[in-house]
């Protein structure tokens, strides 16, 4: 076959075409729908040379299976889904080079619930209103509108001809994030927590909610201490932010996520950090979350500081960035102390990166044990 | 001189801009105006603008302005809106075939509001009711402006399948429904537009701040000859400029 693409032999348990969201439509009801975890998508699409926003797909607990007709430059970020190529395990956030008739498999979950296949060139399906991104419950974007089937055959666009993947990993000192169980989970307050009382606060701060088995791509549902409102569960409907973590009169918090509607009519206490989006799109049913609070300084410091990883991967992107891109990262520094909770105890936070001469922690990992 | 809205924080990169805590047109009048300033201005830290009834959400790259710049740039903007309003107020008119198939709770609103089912059509499609948002679902029109009589609480068990083009009531509130989808509302008749179309340019018939009325048809004949026009795309909307504001519609949901 001359044309660039892949073909799509098991679908997995759900596939789908993301791409960094659809944005500019929400004010017509559109969703922005786009990767779960943002960063891992980013990263993915660093790693081949592509533009930050490209389309990749993204798969979920159990990986779909894939022969790959040419040769091209792939790679694989996120959670561990026990990828094969062609019965070998591949080395996860790195560069890796495909041969035709290579094939993709997994053996299904280890570690977090998302992984990111990024291809050099991105996937090339028709852009819906700014956006590759599949939303499935309307059916437009990504292929068909529809979660990836075998058989499905998906066209590549023109590779990147300058990446070398032997340059295309993460640094010596930097090794793929863990996601384990329990997740400490860093969250801005408002926009509506005064329609709380402050002992629901406190108590949305102190306590460890667990991930129910109502989780998709639209929104987490949690379980844990209920919340009190101290006037009403309802407001007159806003906009809704990705991360928002509305709260109904039954008093358990949702967060919401990608395919989130783009406005909604439950008080919202507190906002998921960006960084922190993340760890709630690889967390699973049964995973422990503590909530904890930071000013949007902090939140935007954690932010500058995870994008610091895609800067080490590519350092041609530090030269074009924008002169704030380049004094954030410059005034960023790894000195953010471990988060320690009596219920959470071992608290790995070491993974650094080299950047300018300054060291750059890489995400955030806790085991519980 | 207007009133400085507050900003609250939608986490780091959102900002939630208040004119206000009620529902009025006033209010979603700063709002349009604001989104407007903000679409015009071409700023290039705005990823997206979210208006709703009386907020409007910013939601904006820190790669590319601090967050004091963007603060102060909504700030600025949001008090000189009152004269650089955009003035065109748009009347799109809904076709709209009552009753029958179309509109199978016609009869249980009627009996519930104490009329005929007459005088409910001629209820429903008198005012201009004001698009103060869209959202919920792709296309999907929050409206104000119901007749307080017309008021009918939701079914007990929602429908499976609501045909899109359905016009329904919920309580003090009235819609339209973009797509097909569940839902509780009480159906009373059924629009052949298409409300949102992703092989639309602009997928969404209606943008916040229109004003929509509908007009009934007479029959299902009519019905289907819009319908098949659209689909050859020989209709033409038909589209209003409001003349009297004031007396249009002036519900405040309390």
């Amino acid at each position: 076959m001359n044309e660039k693409s892949i073909t799509i032999l098991e679908p997995g348990l759900l596939s789908s075409i993301q791409d960094t969201g659809r944005y500019g439509f929400q004010r017509y009801g559109v969703p922005v729908s786009g990767a779960m975890d943002n960063f891992a998508l980013r990263a993915a699409n660093v790693l081949v040379g592509n533009k930050m926003n490209a389309a990749c797909i993204e798969m979920t607990v159990l990986g779909p299976s894939i022969k790959f007709n040419y040769p091209s430059l792939i790679s694989i970020t996120g959670g561990d889904l026990s990828i094969k190529l062609d019965g070998q395990k591949v080395d996860r956030w790195s560069a890796i080079q495909v041969e035709t008739g290579s094939i993709l498999t997994s053996d299904g979950i280890q570690d977090g619930m998302r992984a990111y296949l990024a291809i050099n060139g991105g996937i090339n399906v028709p852009i819906i209103m700014g956006s590759r991104s599949t939303y499935i419950p309307a059916g437009f974007g990504g292929y068909k509108g529809r979660p990836l089937m075998g058989g499905d055959t998906l066209l590549v666009g023109e590779p990147n001809p300058t990446t070398k993947h032997e340059e295309r990993t993460l640094p010596e000192d930097l090794e793929p994030v863990h996601y384990g169980h329990s997740h400490i989970i860093r969250v801005v307050l408002g926009p509506q927590n005064t329609n709380f009382t402050s002992a629901a606060v406190n108590t949305f701060f102190d306590s460890r909610y667990i991930v129910s088995n109502n989780c998709d791509r639209a929104g987490y549902r949690l379980n844990g201490p209920t919340l009190q409102h101290e006037t009403s569960a309802d407001i007159i409907s806003d906009g809704t932010q990705i991360g928002s973590i509305q709260v109904p009169a039954d008093g358990n918090p949702i967060i919401l996520m990608s395919d989130r509607g783009p406005t909604g009519g439950y008080a919202k206490i507190g906002t998921v950090i960006s960084t922190d989006l993340g760890l709630i799109a690889q967390s699973r049913p049964e995973d422990n979350l503590v909530f904890r609070q930071v000013s949007v300084k902090e939140a935007e410091a954690a932010f500058f500081e995870q994008e610091s990883i895609l800067y080490s991967i590519d350092p041609t992107l530090f030269k074009n960035a924008s002169n704030k891109v380049k004094s954030a990262l410059s005034e960023t520094s790894s000195s953010l102390s471990p988060y320690i909770y009596e219920d959470l105890k071992k608290v790995q936070r070491n993974a650094t990166v080299k950047i300018k001469g300054k060291t750059f922690t890489f995400g955030i990992s806790i085991e519980s044990n | 001189m207007v009133k400085k809205p507050t900003l609250k924080y939608a986490g780091d990169q959102g900002l939630l801009v208040e004119f206000g805590d009620k529902i009025d047109v006033k209010l979603n009048d700063e709002v349009r105006n604001l989104t407007f300033q903000l679409d015009q201005s071409k700023e290039e830290w705005i990823i997206d603008l979210v208006p709703s009834y009386k907020s409007l959400l910013v939601i904006f790259n820190p790669t590319l302005a601090t967050r004091k710049y963007i603060e102060n740039y909504i700030l600025e903007l949001a008090i000189d809106l009152g004269e650089t309003s955009e003035s065109t107020d748009r009347v799109i008119k809904i076709p709209t075939l009552y009753g029958a198939d179309f509109g199978m709770d016609l009869e249980f609103v009627a009996s519930n509001s104490n009329l005929t089912t007459k005088e409910v059509i001629s209820l429903h499609s008198e005012p201009n009711y004001r698009v103060y948002m869209i959202g919920f679902a792709p296309g999907f029109p929050y409206l104000g402006g119901l007749n307080k009589k017309l008021s009918t609480p939701r079914l007990d068990t929602p429908r499976i399948k609501i045909p899109s083009g359905s016009v329904g009531i919920a309580e003090s509130q009235t819609g339209i429904y973009p797509n097909d989808s569940p839902g509780g509302w009480q159906l009373i008749g059924r629009t052949p537009l298409s409300l949102f179309d992703t092989n639309r340019e602009q997928p969404s018939l209606l943008v916040a701040g229109d004003y929509i009325k509908f007009e009934p048809l007479e029959s299902l004949e009519e019905y289907s000859d819009i319908k098949a026009d659209i689909e050859s795309n020989n209709y033409k909307l038909e589209i209003n400029q409001l003349d009297n504001r004031e007396n249009s519609q002036s519900d405040r949901h309390e």
